[in-house]
């Protein structure tokens, strides 16, 4: 215990809540890669493929986010790779995201009126150019509402990897709580801080949903 | 180096993971009951006429879902002790996941309520149902038909997001894995068969909402369809 919340602590604050951004933008670019794969993958002509897709989603959409950060921490210490909490918190992020993502898009993709894959089966188009040229366009705009929406889970996820030690906003909240002792007034400052990041993005998410007039992006994790 | 597993020597703790992965479904289902009650009224709440209520529970179901569990939790955990109030781990984290799960169902259930014909309020009207009937009957058994996939799958994710109770130590499974682990020095493995005792608790409990589903909805069952 010692002193009172200063400018410092608040700096420190600040830049944990730009490191929560970075991780999220680092699980965001990576999971989407991933998971668009993944969604490519579930709608697959091979059978293997849409199995061992389905699977990982299974698994992943099974399993805690906080068992999947420690099993990337540790395992991939325990595969002789030394890792720094950033990349371990990096990577198991991506897997978890492109868990969710894949199966978000893979929705999307499907629900791409059934005529329009005909149409283009029709007009002899091969089947990277359907998908290119006729399915994805569409798909992309089903597609913006849930995932702006999943963005939310995706910053809000971040938090836990404060567990491994990677300093974001939660991990220096709690180091500034170390020095203070004052939980209840640093926590809420936190959570005030995640709510400005999160709440213009349901915002916006829901202003798309509204626009294209259907859809539910809130069925995500807490 | 090269990877070396050794399985038996944390299996050997089965009975830990056997009670963690108990308290975690004990966690789990007494905040999904009450979760679910404090969802339905919220999302009640936000569909009566009074400003004031309706504003409240539009607040608490944006800010919960707006800001993350972990957060909510040392609020909750930490909130609780600067009041002089002190209760157990356990207590503080159904408390924590009530409230978190909560704002997720008033949402899910508020799309229910929303899908509910005009005309068949008006028809139970008309056949002079009380207004308690109306509510009962018309608007919140078929709500709850309507939105039974989502909540159930809502209701999982809460039991594999109780996982995060472990850092205010309610002994959970991942309290558990995370005592096992520094005990053993055997951390990859101990989290390898936590990740998956918490695959099988999601099918079970998937398995256990389907099952209750064919109870509960004995139209969906005789027909295949939902309402």
């Amino acid at each position: 215990m010692g002193g009172h919340l200063n400018i410092n602590h608040l700096m420190f604050l600040g830049q944990g809540a730009l490191w929560t951004i970075g991780l999220s933008m680092i699980a965001l670019i990576g999971g989407g890669i991933v998971g668009f794969v993944i969604a490519l993958a579930r709608i697959s002509p091979l059978k293997s493929v849409r199995i061992a897709s389905a699977v990982y989603v299974q698994l992943v959409q099974g399993t805690p986010l906080l068992v999947i950060l420690f099993l990337g921490y540790f395992g991939l210490a325990a595969i002789g790779l030394k890792v720094s909490p950033l990349a371990a918190a990096g990577a198991s992020l991506t897997l978890y995201v492109a868990a969710y993502l894949g199966e978000i898009w893979r929705g999307c993709i499907e629900s791409v009126p059934k005529p329009q894959w005909e149409a283009a089966e029709g007009l002899a188009l091969s089947r990277t150019q359907r998908m290119m040229k006729v399915i994805l366009p569409q798909a992309i705009r089903i597609a913006t509402p849930p995932t702006v929406g999943f963005m939310v889970q995706i910053i809000k996820n971040t938090s836990l990897a404060s567990v491994v030690g990677f300093v974001e906003l939660m991990r220096s909240g709690q180091i500034v709580n170390n020095s203070l002792f004052e939980p209840f007034a640093i926590y809420a400052i936190i959570a005030a801080t995640y709510f400005a990041m999160c709440y213009p993005l349901s915002l916006f998410s829901q202003r798309l949903e509204r626009r294209m007039g259907y859809g539910r992006s809130n069925l995500a994790p807490a | 180096m090269t990877l070396q597993l050794d399985f038996p020597a944390v299996l050997e703790r089965w009975p830990s993971f056997l009670a963690g992965a108990a308290l975690t479904l004990e966690l789990a289902f007494f905040a999904t009951v009450l979760g679910a009650l404090l969802g339905t009224l919220a999302a009640v709440g936000r569909g009566t006429h009074n400003a004031l209520i309706a504003g409240a529970c539009k607040v608490y179901v944006e800010t919960i879902r707006n800001t993350p569990l972990l957060v909510q939790i040392f609020l909750v955990y930490f909130g609780l002790a600067s009041l002089g109030l002190k209760y157990s781990a356990f207590t503080v984290a159904v408390a924590a996941l009530t409230i978190n799960v909560g704002a997720y169902t008033a949402e899910i259930m508020r799309a229910g309520f929303e899908a509910i014909p005009r005309g068949q309020i008006e028809a139970a009207e008309g056949l002079a149902l009380s207004r308690l009937q109306i509510y009962w009957h018309i608007i919140l058994l078929p709500a709850i038909e309507k939105v039974y996939p989502a909540l159930t799958s809502q209701f999982v994710l809460l039991m594999l997001a109780s996982s995060v109770c472990s850092q205010i130590s309610a002994e959970e499974l991942t309290a558990v894995a995370n005592y096992i682990q520094s005990d053993t020095y055997r951390a990859f493995e101990t989290y390898i068969i936590v990740a998956v005792l918490y695959v099988i608790l999601s099918l079970v409990m998937r398995a256990g909402f389907w099952g209750l589903g064919l109870v509960l909805f004995p139209r969906r069952r005789r027909l295949g369809t939902p309402l």
